[in-house]
């Protein structure tokens, strides 16, 4: 069997896949990859089942050597690829394609020129054990697969769901680096009717600023003005979901990404749309942001 | 009793909103016996139920009609079987305001909070963290206005109509009467978390120090 040596990594490298499910009752959400669109594309490319597990590396940094044969893909953040061979010469690899790795092979993610999360998805899935029906690693509960350290190694798994069918995919964003806007679609609801009309018009139009405060939890935003409250209730702890759009006392909201809390006790102005979700997932510090308010 | 309200949240998930804890529990615990086609999860509030859906199988509108239709039970049911005791050390940092604020003594305290039978209601905030309700007269209080940044692992606090234990460390608002050393929450175990819906839980007195 063949696996993966990490040999570096940068501020945060850790096992996802689709998610955890059916323990949010114990105070478990459900993590899995950030950007799901990007690890699915990644898993899809190396041919795996659909849950099949990936690397998420945060800001590229990552480094891996194969100890055996080992097909790789890296998508999401555009990172700049580097394979060095076992004799020490070392060659450019691209992303968003298929890429060979021989038996002591290193491939290096340098820092990435768009986006924040990159993925690597290697054929078989990385076969940690899983914890809880699920090799996530949720960052809030400190639940699942440790976060990856150097000197692991990581088992490649041999499950595949067939061959691989393409060897290369347009990257679907980010060759030409980052945008200085992005605009997330977003359904408002469920607390809507908690803000004032202002408060509402200001989500609609003003530009936001992606603050540094971003995590796996989700992205801190500021606006130009609080979002102020129609209603001063303290708001018994409600469900959230995924992409939430909550806005905490100080009226600047925050998006919830995958280890976001199972309950929160502050309003949810609007949640953002499943594709958004997975973009936001790839917002920078100092990006700008509009919402654009589906009816 | 009041119909449950209907709120968006995004494309796969509805927010339930009912008048009170019970009859959200209630409805929680009739869903699980009559599961609606196409929802895959179910979360708890404190006055609300999410239900996240596949809208490839199901629609809000489906789900919304299917709820509406659905009898309620009758508030929340017990689990069957044993009583989870929990020995608590009494002596939290809140435990003499937050009697005062009852108009009890910090003994009067103790008293009704092992004097009674408290049931699991709902998870959620932490692994292993469950909120407790119980029948007999309130023990309701406010949160901390000021959350503590820190929190020990096994703490016991009360807040509104709850009580819980805090399965590890982390920041929390409520007030904090006492302590046990019964982990909350142990992966090795088949259920991990100790208190789950419907567990019935005593507290027991094992010191004030």
């Amino acid at each position: 069997m063949s696996t993966l040596e990490v040999t570096a990594i940068g501020l945060l490298a850790t096992v996802q896949d689709r998610g955890r499910y059916g323990f949010r009752d114990q105070g478990v959400g459900t993590a899995g990859a950030a950007d799901r669109a990007s690890a699915a594309l990644g898993t899809r490319l190396v041919a795996n089942a659909p849950d099949a597990a990936v690397i998420e590396a945060l800001l590229g940094g990552l480094a891996v050597r194969a100890h055996g044969p080992a097909e790789v893909a890296i998508t999401g953040a555009y990172c700049p690829l580097t394979v060095t061979k076992a004799s020490g010469r070392a060659h450019h690899a691209a992303m968003y394609e298929l890429i060979d790795l021989a038996d002591g092979d290193e491939l290096r993610l340098g820092a990435p020129t768009a986006g924040l999360r990159a993925y690597l998805a290697v054929r078989g899935g990385v076969a940690v054990p899983a914890v809880l029906g699920s090799r996530s690693y949720d960052t809030l509960a400190a639940i699942g697969p440790a976060p990856l350290a150097v000197r692991d190694v990581l088992p490649i798994g041999t499950e595949t769901s067939g061959d691989p069918v393409v060897d290369a995919v347009v990257a679907p964003w980010g060759e030409s680096g980052n945008p200085a806007g992005v605009v997330l679609d977003a359904l408002p609801g469920p607390r809507d009717d908690w803000f004032t009309p202002d408060a509402l018009r200001s989500l609609r139009t003003s530009t936001f600023t992606v603050t540094p405060a971003v995590d796996r939890v989700g992205v801190r935003l500021e606006g130009p003005a609080p979002l102020e409250r129609a209603v001063a209730d303290e708001l018994p702890s409600e469900p959230m979901a995924l992409g939430s759009l909550q806005v905490p006392a100080a009226g600047h909201p925050i998006v919830f990404l995958a280890d976001h809390p199972v309950t929160g006790g502050y309003p949810v102005i609007a949640v953002l749309t499943d594709a958004a979700i997975d973009r936001a997932a790839q917002l920078t510090p100092g990006q700008f942001v509009r919402f654009r308010l589906r009816p | 009793m009041t119909p449950p309200r209907f709120l968006r949240a995004g494309e796969r998930d509805l927010l339930v909103e009912f008048g009170t804890l019970a009859a959200a529990v209630g409805m929680r615990a009739a869903l699980e016996r009559a599961p609606i086609e196409g929802v895959t999860d179910a979360t708890s509030g404190a006055r609300s139920l999410m239900l996240h859906f596949d809208p490839g199988v199901t629609s809000r509108a489906a789900i919304e009609a299917a709820v509406a239709a659905t009898e309620p039970s009758p508030g929340l049911v017990m689990s069957a079987g044993t009583v989870v005791e929990i020995p608590v050390v009494y002596d939290g940092e809140d435990l003499v305001g937050t009697a005062e604020l009852l108009g009890l003594t910090a003994d009067g305290l103790i008293a009704a909070h092992t004097g009674r039978t408290w049931v699991c209601a709902f998870g959620g905030f932490a692994p292993g963290f469950g909120y407790l309700i119980s029948d007999a007269a309130s023990l309701d209080v406010p949160r901390l206005a000021t959350p503590r940044t820190r929190v020990p692992a096994g703490a016991v606090g009360l807040a509104g109509e709850f009580s819980g234990v805090y399965p590890r460390e982390s920041p929390g608002g409520w007030r904090l009467i006492g302590r046990t050393e019964l982990p909350m929450w142990d992966l090795a175990r088949t259920q991990p978390a100790l208190l789950n819906t419907g567990t019935a839980v005593r507290f027991l007195e094992a010191g004030r120090s």
